[in-house]
């Protein structure tokens, strides 16, 4: 029995490390070295030609297969799914009690018409139907189908070749490609952790900031790999500098991934426990970043005043911060929290726009914990995004800090081709204030006050 | 979603068939139904007032409670998709009628009485067919919130009941609601259009 089972064993141990020095070697050649550079192959970009062109088959075959078989396809709602009339409250009134009443306003007392609760009607029942917010914090929903189960709505069996398709994908994404993910991403945190703890023990200096800037960009090149996301940046002449805050909108927790992965950026954030606070004790011994205990951040003031004392010193790298404070879906902008925008500093907007037919990137927090996103994020195709670089902006003469925050805002959606919204992301989680439902009632009573100088 | 919508295609069999919904296209009962998914948080296929006051843009309206309010039949907490379906119809544009003129399906309940009755019921709060003096205060209250005085809102609703009751009951039955709003283009402002 001895004698059968060493040479076996040792074929075994041989097959194992060849496999091993074969697998390294790979990886070494073709992630870490290019991520160390900043180079690239071009792998991915071909990779995601040959994916597009699938999607396109696969989407004109379940159109074709959907008429033969006469059935009606789902078309999901990129711009609403009812016409809006986008009239003020004031217009619409003055219409319906100029064709109602023909009575005259005497102007001397509140004009009231029972027709009024029309308008307050349909706007509400059309909020029910179809509103601007909700839909915000869900993933969108895409025109084709990208052969992922997750982003079904049409697929019922329409040809065996169309399954096969599938079948072969999702082979492909779960026993190709999210083992090689799952060993990079390891492999990049590993690193990251293991060089900045070393660079921790160099002198503050030159060298050590040099060193830090390169292993820090070396590892999230390699997380970017681990992620297969093709990136796309413009305006790179825009990247912020020391001693200015970069704002960004926010869909997901690889944002900072994205762009950490092109400059150096100090981190804003909360400390946490387990393998994240590991991660970030290690990040602070090379460079400085910005971490709050949990009982800080309800101080505005402690937080503003770090804030700046960062932002002034500019040996210091530019602070990154997503203002909106929670994920939005991509398809749009909401309320930045005017809280960096009241530090005097440049601010450099980022826009961030991600393909969703590659991949979800949005982090529905309510339905997905982080560890199950992040394993979506690794078994999906790709991550395919943009980011615009924006010329930076500082507040004017005047201007407050909710109107610079607005002016931004703005900026950085019609970059991205976003929909600029007033209303809060807290709405995610929160209802709505009641002032805003006070204002309502405002507007309406000054209307009932129409002709009348004095309230 | 797949199972989304293989439960809508049942659905919409009930639908067409019992309810006279024959004419809402297939795609607009398959939103509908999404999005009344989508509202369910607690997934169990009916929508509770939370449901609905989850919805920023209702809450901040000043009549968003009454218009909750009428999804929700006499004493219950919950409506299925059916009841949803069946007060959205109020909402649809009177020309859909045309294409199918059914004479014993009775009056649709997007017909211009229908609506003027939604919006009735929306003033009549205890649900006694009349609209008193004090309902009107209080939807009027609603609507201006703390911005009038309570003189003034009393004599705007003596006015609003002097002008429109006519049998002398101090109160507003349909029939008068009716009267007032006859020149109103009833049919254009309480009607959604579907995009597609």
């Amino acid at each position: 029995m001895g004698l059968l089972e060493s040479p076996f064993n040792s074929l075994l141990c041989m097959l194992l490390g060849i496999s091993f020095t074969v697998w390294f070697t790979l990886l070494l050649v073709f992630i870490v070295v290019p991520a160390i550079f900043g180079l690239s192959f071009g792998i991915r970009t071909l990779y995601m030609k040959v994916l597009l062109k699938v999607f396109e088959w696969a989407t004109l075959r379940i159109e074709r297969g959907a008429k033969e078989k006469k059935h009606l396809l789902y078309k999901p709602n990129t711009n609403g799914i009812i016409a809006k009339k986008p009239t003020s409250l004031e217009e619409e009134l003055k219409e319906i009690r100029r064709n109602g009443s023909g009575r005259d306003l005497d102007g001397s007392s509140p004009t009231f018409a029972v027709s009024d609760i029309f308008y307050f009607c349909r706007r509400g029942v059309e909020s029910i139907v179809d509103d601007e917010v909700t839909k915000r914090f869900t993933a969108e929903e895409l025109e084709s189908w990208n052969l992922l189960t997750r982003s079904n709505y049409n697929f019922q069996h329409i040809s065996a070749r169309l399954t096969a398709l599938w079948g072969l994908g999702l082979l492909i994404r779960y026993c190709c490609l999210l083992p090689l993910r799952l060993t990079l991403a390891i492999t990049g945190v590993t690193l990251l952790v293991v060089f900045t703890t070393i660079i921790g023990f160099l002198p503050n200096g030159r060298m050590k900031n040099f060193l830090s800037e390169k292993v820090h960009l070396m590892c999230y090149r390699i997380c970017v790999r681990a992620l297969t996301a093709i990136i796309t940046y413009h305006h790179s002449e825009n990247k912020p500098k020391n001693g200015g805050i970069c704002v960004a909108n926010h869909t997901s927790p690889i944002d900072v991934i994205i762009l950490a992965s092109d400059g150096c950026y100090a981190m804003v954030g909360q400390t946490h426990g387990g393998l994240m606070g590991i991660i970030q004790r290690s990040m602070v011994k090379a460079c400085p970043h910005i971490w709050f205990e949990r009982s800080e951040i309800k101080d505005r003031h402690l937080v503003a005043k770090r804030l700046s004392d960062h932002v002034e010193d500019k040996n210091k790298l530019p602070i990154l911060i997503f203002p909106e404070g929670t994920c939005i879906n991509n398809t749009s902008v909401m309320m930045f929290k005017k809280g960096s925008f009241e530090i005097a500093s440049t601010i450099y907007p980022v826009a961030i726009k991600y393909d969703p037919r590659f991949g979800e990137a949005f982090w529905n927090s309510s339905k997905f914990g982080m560890v199950s996103y992040l394993l979506r994020m690794m078994s999906s195709w790709a991550i395919v995004c943009s980011v615009w670089y924006l010329p930076p902006m500082s507040r004017q003469e005047g201007e407050d800090a909710v109107q610079f925050a607005n002016r931004v805002k703005a900026a950085i959606a019609r970059q991205g081709g976003l929909v600029d919204l007033l209303w809060d992301g807290g709405l995610k989680r929160s209802k709505v204030k009641d002032t805003f439902k006070e204002e309502q009632q405002k507007l309406y009573s000054k209307i009932l006050w129409d002709h009348n100088s004095s309230p | 979603m797949i199972v989304v919508l293989s439960r809508s295609m049942t659905i919409l069999l009930l639908l067409k068939v019992f309810f006279c919904f024959s004419a809402v296209s297939h795609s607009q009962i398959t939103r509908l139904y999404s999005r009344f998914h989508s509202l369910d948080k607690g997934e169990n296929g009916a929508l509770s007032r939370e449901d609905f006051q989850r919805i920023p843009e209702l809450a901040i309206n000043p009549l968003g409670d009454r218009i909750i309010n009428a999804f929700f039949p006499e004493g219950e907490d919950q409506v299925n998709f059916r009841g949803f379906m069946r007060t959205l119809a109020h909402f649809r544009p009177v020309e859909d009628n045309e294409k199918n003129k059914d004479p014993n399906s009775g009056e649709p309940l997007n017909s211009r009485n229908n609506k003027l009755l939604f919006a009735f019921r929306l003033y009549d709060l205890d649900r006694d067919d009349k609209i008193s003096r004090d309902e009107l205060l209080q939807v009027l209250r609603m609507m201006v919130g703390v911005n009038i005085s309570d003189e003034q809102l009393g004599s705007i609703a003596d006015r609003t009941i002097q002008e429109a009751d006519t049998n002398g009951d101090m109160s507003i039955s349909f029939s008068e609601f009716i009267k007032v709003l006859e020149k109103v283009d009833v049919e254009q402002k309480m009607s959604i259009r579907f995009l597609h």
